[in-house]
């Protein structure tokens, strides 16, 4: 149960190919996570894997099934909104309880399902509140807790934490990871933030345009992306990316470097360069250095380091590292 | 932010504030005091305010001289009636221009809308004439049929500002959640959309009631409502400042009463929606 | 999921409205512009004959037609003054600290609520008559002589019961906005050194002027129409002191019963209702997009 499979699946408002034929495969028990820009067109997959909005071509199976034209309660998927979406006229109670009550099952079991979920969730205080009662956080849980009650074959998340506050988001964040360790079923996961991708997925979907730009677990978009764009969305500080001599040198148009992969020396190295801006941050440093002949270079340092604006400092990219790009922007 | 006020800023506002709100106020005041003096009191010289045999006569003269609550019934049926009939034609309407939009949607709106710009006199003739030729002059559901008329374009608009603040994410978990539109209605949008619509209930009732060019010159005594009534007092044989009083203070409480309860949605419904 | 389906429903739902109200503009106006090219009177059945342009050369040539149409521009001019400054004072009034606010401001609002006859009558009767009224009370216990406001000063009298009716629409409308105006940009204005003048003239008034514009329009639709104040208070009297176009309209038809006339200016009021009635309308599309 829970696998998904996307083929030829196009979508278009109007004139605009929001997306232009989508081909993609989520396997059973998978996290998946849909990144990219705003505007990418990775909210409108979703919709389109939930059922609600319909294709405009294309074929969307789940489990083996040909889901293109099922109505998205019959699809077996539980989806948790941005807004979260939750019924403000109903108890959490009775939020929890609405899709059992509308499958028909008898009181006794709803009770037992809510009752376990809200266990799960940490809401059991919480049961006879009024959504508008309750934190952001704890509004997220109920609608988390809504969506696993009905065991679907799969999870799909939209931008769930972007209401939340920098704190809480870590915790949700975690909260889900765990979820999803327990429950073990599908999770579809649309996000802008590229942090968030990296920590949850299993496989991450880099999306632009409407086009998947490349596929694959965290580490491999991190080792080897498969073009520019994904180099420049993946990783943060983002990676540095040259053009001119030195890339020609290379054998590349562009050659990319990433911050963290970048020697500093006070004393001798392949770039001489300034200190723009130091930003401490305890645990490392991020340093903006001008290197004349190269242009702005970002380097993520060990931390404590007595180096500020002004100083002179060496930096020497790590060869073995060095990604090439062509001048379709492909990797090399 | 909370900035600590000083209390004699606040008293001073506190006071000017009070004396021209009972000055505005003082007109209703003193026509519910006058209500309960005696007909030699009421137009008494000076005039005294507190300090006069209160009674309760008038209140019992005005029903027994005029059948008071006839024309009351007739207003109570007349608001009613219409806001009722309004909403069973208007709820569809809304529902439908809030949940699926087309590009025309706002056109139809502000089309309804200009209608409700049409000046009265411009319809008078017609209608008096059907009405007259048809024997709805006179009559109680000629009335609700015209108030229902003119209040439609208000209903709909109210409607539909308070429909589209349902968001459309929660349809859609319901949908997720396997709810039949049936269900999706029943379940989600009633509950959500019963405050809106009680607030467009109040507003029209309010709205029918007070209505006061149609009522006057589409009836004239069977089917007359409380505006009609009060009208006929303006006749020199109907000056008793008392009776008057008595009422005028019946025909304005039961609205009174129901607008303090409406105050928040009055703004929204008299500028459709344009501020809130 | 906009179907096909749903929106055939959607079409389906709306008729009912848009059927009604379309028979509602259409049937009155066309039947009176029919008989505003009609030699019609009631007191002569049957004698209706043709007349072209005869009503309106008549209507609009009638002296009583630009007394009228000077009283309609005096009478709403002068309500929307006194309410819209009223308001506006009303509103920054309301919107300080004080004690009692909630029963202030139902105080305020409540002579909207009063039917229109009910306040003509009150004020007709109980403050402006000459002898009995509590205005003649108070100019005899100054010692002045007292004043037949609705004889001497009809028309100010009528500005002055209306006004009195919708100054508290204005007062409510303009304290909703005033109340929605962002804190935080008061306190800036006052951080760059604005003084309670300037920050009322250059935050608090910009913030209003749709709000403004709103009351302004809307209350101009209604004053056009004024009818029942006049028709209690003073039938449009002294002479045509009092009469503005929805009076004279309806005096010609149901008391001098002439059809044609009073149909020829009924089409002359929606002509001037439209006018306004253009700019309202596109002040509220504009709000539809926000």
């Amino acid at each position: 149960m829970g696998s998904i499979s996307l083929k030829n699946v196009s979508k278009v408002f109007g004139e605009a190919a929001v997306i232009p034929s989508l081909d993609l495969e989520i396997n059973k028990g998978e996290f998946v996570v849909f990144v990219g820009p705003s505007g990418c067109g990775k909210s409108t997959l979703l919709r389109l894997i939930a059922g609600l909005e319909d294709v405009s071509g294309g074929q969307i199976a789940i489990d083996g099934v040909d889901a293109t034209s099922l109505p998205p309660a019959k699809r077996g998927l539980a989806m948790v909104f941005q807004s979260y979406a939750l019924y403000p006229h109903m108890s959490v109670r009775s939020n929890i309880a609405f899709p059992l009550k509308m499958a028909g099952l008898d009181k006794a079991e709803i009770d037992r399902k809510v009752t376990e979920a809200a266990k799960v969730l940490n809401l059991t205080d919480y049961l006879d509140r009024k959504p508008r009662q309750l934190s952001g956080g704890q509004r997220q849980r109920v609608a988390i807790g809504r969506a696993i009650v009905r065991q679907p074959s799969a999870f799909l998340f939209d931008e769930p934490l972007s209401n939340l506050d920098a704190a809480l988001r870590v915790n949700m964040r975690l909260e889900i990871s765990e979820l999803h360790q327990q429950l073990k079923t599908t999770m579809i996961y649309v996000t802008h933030d590229q942090v968030e991708a990296m920590t949850m997925a299993d496989k991450i979907v880099v999306l632009n345009k409407g086009r998947v730009e490349q596929v694959g677990s965290p580490l491999e978009l991190y080792r080897s992306p498969a073009n520019l764009f994904v180099a420049g969305f993946i990783g943060s500080p983002k990676m540095n990316l040259l053009t001119g001599e030195y890339a020609r040198a290379h054998g590349a148009t562009t050659v990319g470097i990433r911050p963290e992969h970048i020697t500093l020396s006070t004393t001798e190295g392949e770039w001489k360069g300034v200190v723009t801006v130091a930003e401490h941050l305890g645990s490392d440093t991020f340093l903006h250095v001008d290197v004349p002949g190269i242009g702005h270079v970002n380097a993520r340092v060990s931390g404590e380091l007595p180096v500020g604006h002004g100083d002179t400092v060496y930096l020497s990219p790590q060869r073995e590292r060095l990604h090439r790009f062509n001048d379709q922007g492909l990797a090399q | 932010m909370a900035r600590k006020v000083s209390t004699a800023r606040k008293l001073t506002f506190t006071a000017i504030a009070w004396v021209i709100a009972l000055l505005i106020f003082f007109p209703i005041l003193w026509t519910i005091l006058t209500s309960f003096k005696t007909e030699a009191e009421a137009v008494a010289s000076p005039p005294s305010f507190v300090f006069f045999d209160w009674t309760l006569e008038n209140y019992a003269e005005v029903q027994a001289r005029s059948d008071y609550f006839k024309h009351f019934s007739n207003s109570v049926v007349i608001s009613l009636g219409s806001t009722l009939f309004g909403l069973l034609i208007a709820i569809p309407a809304a529902w439908a221009m809030a949940f699926s939009p087309t590009k025309k949607t706002k056109d139809v709106l502000m089309w309804m809308l200009s209608t409700k710009m049409m000046p009265p006199v411009g319809a008078l003739i017609p209608v008096y004439l059907i009405f007259r030729d048809t024997g709805f002059l006179d009559s109680r559901s000629g009335l609700v049929f015209v108030l229902m008329l003119i209040n439609l374009p208000i209903i709909v608009w109210m409607l539909y500002t308070y429909f589209r603040e349902i968001p459309g994410e929660i349809l859609e978990a319901a949908r997720m959640d396997g709810a039949s539109l049936a269900k999706e209605i029943t379940h989600i949008l009633a509950p959500m959309a019963v405050p809106g619509i009680a607030s467009t209930v109040l507003l029209n009732i309010i709205l029918a009631w007070n209505e006061a060019f149609w009522t006057l010159n589409l009836t004239a005594s069977k089917a007359a409502p409380l505006t009609t009534f009060i009208a006929s007092y303006s006749s020199p044989e109907g000056l008793f400042y008392a009776k008057l009083s008595a009422a005028s203070t019946m025909a304005i409480a039961p609205v009174l009463i129901l607008g303090w309860f409406s105050q928040k949605q009055l703004v929204r419904g008299l500028t459709f929606g344009a501020v809130k | 999921m906009a179907t096909l389906h749903t929106r055939s429903h959607a079409r389906l739902m709306m008729a009912p409205s848009v059927l009604l109200l379309l028979g509602w503009m259409i049937v009155p106006l066309a039947m009176t512009i029919y008989f505003s090219f009609l030699r019609y009177n009631l007191l002569m059945p049957g004698m209706e004959e043709y007349a072209g342009l005869m009503n309106y050369r008549f209507f609009l040539t009638d002296p009583a037609f630009f007394t009228a149409l000077a009283n309609t521009l005096i009478l709403t001019g002068g309500v929307l003054l006194i309410t819209v400054i009223g308001g506006i004072l009303m509103a920054l009034l309301l919107d300080q600290p004080m004690f009692g606010q909630g029963i202030v401001r139902i105080l305020v609002i409540a002579p909207f609520f009063v039917m229109p006859t009910v306040s003509a009558l009150v004020w007709k009767n109980m403050f402006m008559n000459p002898v009995n009224g509590l205005f003649a009370a108070l100019a005899k216990s100054v010692g002045l002589a007292p004043l037949d406001w609705l004889a001497e000063v009809p028309l100010l009298s009528i500005i002055l019961i209306v006004a009195w009716q919708w100054l508290p629409f204005a007062t409510l409308i303009l304290l909703t906005a005033l109340q929605s105006l962002d804190e935080e940009q008061k306190e800036a204005a006052e951080m760059d050194g604005a003084g309670f003048f300037s920050r009322f003239i250059y935050i608090v008034l910009p913030h209003m002027a749709r709000a403004i514009t709103v009351v302004i329009l809307i209350q101009t639709i209604f004053l056009l129409s004024v009818f029942a104040e006049i028709l209690v208070t003073t039938n449009g009297g002294p002479g045509i002191q009092t009469t503005n176009i929805t009076y004279l309209v309806y005096a010609q038809a149901l008391l001098q019963f002439d059809i044609g006339g009073a149909s020829a200016g009924g089409i002359v009021a929606v002509v001037l209702a439209n006018i306004v009635a253009f700019f309202l309308m596109r002040m509220i599309g504009k709000n539809l997009e926000a």
